[in-house]
């Protein structure tokens, strides 16, 4: 089994995010990662359907909206990963029998669109101000043919990749939330990228500080 | 999600402003909100920010055979997506009164004005042709939709660029944009709607009507045209009487805006074309303004993973390992496996336990219980006769294990358990008979 070697050069493309561009919904984010880029919306607390209704917490729905056509069995697992993730985050027992919609655009898909569509949806959580236990963010890794890893990876080197993992991993702790695989690889290569994940949550977590503290300074 | 009903006193107020010849956002009777076009990172993406409204249009093709009635012509097709995101009232995937009303009114203007060269889509007659796919996404609703997604929609056809396709005898070809430069299609002209509101019975016009207004108002005549002034699609919706005069002077009103737009539409395109030509990045990504407080860019960083190694080993060193609930299978000889091979075989024995605590149970319970277990043991008796037809399977088990006598290399554990479960087989035949 070939080895991940350590002193490879790990990089995470470059970081934009704006929040509250969309007027009607409650909180909104764009966020892109180098070409990747995902558009997210939320409406909520507000009143929820009745047959969906659960008594003691806020009912959740996530939504992904693909760019082209309707959604698919693709786009309703990506569902299902975000919508756990933020389940797990969100104090969702301060809202009982309400509803929380969570809406994501696809708008480019460039690699490592998981991570992109959680990162967006934790930007437009904060964004909606709802009360939350942690902060979350994604990150994906690729290991290469050679053994390498490669975070944050682009459309071409997921192709090219063996095994591309992505981690929700939460901010008071840097624990995983939630992880979606695919591909093959040694226990040893899963934790090695768990600690490679942890560390570049760090930088993401300092971009989400940083991109709300320039939102509520009094001057650019 | 329902939407918030507008209020007596906000209706009334709206009303009252537009009899004083005045607007919400300040803006005079035949004014436009800003609007701004951009362009995604891939070709036929295209943003319309029309204020606050915004959409996003996405053109796309396909190679599919064509109508039976006309075998030389591309398909187009429209899809107009009410997006949850747009307005809580939007429901995913039903399709409301508004979005047929709107994807109807987008085919008419783009498709029935035949502003693009259908025939020039078409590769192999009556077997190959393009079909071009134009989605458009609502994200943000406040009003006039129609002209936002006529725009975007537009902009999108002029900005996509189909695969070149190549015909050598029966073969057809389609070249990658790395191969072979795309080709954009052919559009004729560039027809663009305008949509006027009425109020009081249309005493009031205003043009462009945002969200606030459209609530409040009585009826919406839509002006599709181009900028040679010619009316591609009309449609009045809303129930009201109007004038020969106002139709008129809303045409008229709608070429000098066409032209406008047409204009700052040809410009974007343009912009575009050469920001792509430089080389430059453009895009979603490129568009997003820098000097807004609401937005931070983060440059390229890396990951220092230096310890990464020497922590994952301590985890996988201190995690014990799981416990092997499988043996490897043993082969005994090639194409034949087998797994749990040295277990202690309980197939025979669970069978007579349960037997035996049946007779347990019984010899407690009544004599209508007793019957019924006579019965139940005839039943099994014919069963048995039943199953003298299946016992060749039976045999055909033992004769495996005859076939494929141990070799001497086995372990003495081994031999042990096949004998037991030679045994097992035997004591079953047994027990049947």
């Amino acid at each position: 089994m070939m080895e991940v070697c350590g002193s490879s050069n790990v990089t995470l493309r470059e970081f934009g995010c704006e929040q509250s561009l969309l007027s009607r919904p409650d909180g909104s984010a764009s966020f892109i990662q180098g070409d990747t880029s995902v558009l997210a919306a939320t409406y909520g607390p507000a009143e929820v359907k009745v047959s969906k209704e659960i008594y003691d917490r806020a009912t959740l729905e996530v939504l992904i909206q693909p760019k082209v056509g309707l959604p698919s069995v693709r786009q309703r697992s990506q569902e299902q990963c975000v919508r756990e993730t933020c389940e797990a985050s969100l104090l969702l027992s301060l809202h009982p029998r309400s509803s929380l919609t969570l809406i994501l655009q696809l708008i480019h898909d460039d690699g490592s669109i998981l991570s992109c569509f959680l990162n967006a949806a934790c930007m437009a959580l904060i964004d909606a101000g709802l009360p939350m236990s942690c902060l979350f963010c994604g990150v994906t890794c690729a290991i290469d043919a050679d053994g390498q890893i490669v975070t944050d990876p682009t459309a071409a080197q997921e192709k090219e990749s063996r095994a591309v993992m992505t981690f929700a991993i939460d901010s008071t702790e840097r624990r995983v939330i939630m992880s979606s695989t695919k591909g093959s690889f040694s226990v040893h290569e899963l934790q090695q990228c768990i600690a490679v994940s942890q560390k570049a949550s760090e930088k993401i977590f300092q971009f989400y500080r940083d991109s709300v503290k320039r939102r509520y300074s009094k001057t650019l | 999600m329902k939407d918030t009903p507008l209020s007596n006193c906000e209706r009334d107020f709206l009303l009252k402003a537009i009899e004083e010849k005045k607007r919400l956002d300040g803006r005079q009777t035949y004014d436009y909100r800003k609007m701004k076009i951009t362009f995604g990172t891939d070709y036929g993406c295209c943003f319309v920010d029309l204020g606050k409204t915004r959409v996003m249009a996405q053109v796309s093709c396909e190679l599919v055979t064509p109508k039976e009635n006309r075998p030389n012509e591309g398909i187009m097709f429209f899809n107009i997506e009410l997006s949850p995101m747009a307005s809580p009232a939007f429901e995913q995937g039903r399709q409301s009164e508004l979005s047929v009303k709107l994807n109807r009114q987008l085919e008419r203007c783009l498709r029935n004005s035949k502003c693009i060269d259908t025939e020039s889509l078409c590769v192999v007659s009556g077997e190959k042709v393009w079909q071009i796919r134009v989605d458009v996404h609502m994200l943000n609703h406040d009003g006039n939709l129609m002209d936002a997604a006529s725009i975007a929609a537009i902009t999108a056809l002029c900005h996509f660029r189909r695969p070149d396709v190549g015909i050598q005898g029966d073969e057809v070809t389609v070249y990658s944009p790395e191969e072979r430069d795309p080709i954009p299609l052919s559009i004729y002209h560039m027809p663009i709607s305008v949509s006027f509101s009425f109020f009081q019975q249309g005493t009031y016009l205003l043009v462009d009507p945002c969200e606030r207004e459209e609530r409040v108002m009585d009826g919406l005549l839509m002006i599709a045209m181009n900028k040679h002034r010619e009316i591609c699609s009309i449609q009045s919706s809303g129930g009201i009487m109007l004038l020969k005069e106002q139709v008129m002077r809303c045409s008229k009103i709608a070429s000098v805006k066409v032209s406008e737009i047409t204009e700052l539409l040809s410009k974007a395109l343009e912009n575009d074309k050469k920001a792509r030509k430089e080389g430059g990045r453009c895009g979603f990504a490129e568009s997003m303004p820098q000097e807004r407080i609401t937005a931070l860019k983060m440059d390229e960083t890396s990951v220092e993973m230096t310890d990464v190694t020497e922590r994952a080993k301590d985890i996988v060193q201190k995690t014990e390992a799981p416990p092997q609930l499988v043996r490897s299978p043993v082969v005994p000889v090639p194409g034949v496996g087998q797994v749990g091979q040295g277990l202690q075989n309980t197939w025979g024995l669970e069978e007579e336990d349960e037997e035996e605590t049946e007779e347990c149970d019984n010899s407690d319970e009544e004599q209508e219980e007793k019957v019924t277990k006579m019965e139940e043991e005839e039943h099994e008796k014919e069963a048995s006769r039943e199953g003298d037809v299946v016992e060749i399977s039976d045999s055909e088990e033992e004769d495996v294990v005859i076939l494929h006598p141990e070799t001497p290399d086995k372990t003495p554990k081994n031999t042990e358990s096949r004998s037991h479960q030679k045994g097992a087989a035997a004591s079953k035949k047994r027990q049947k008979k």
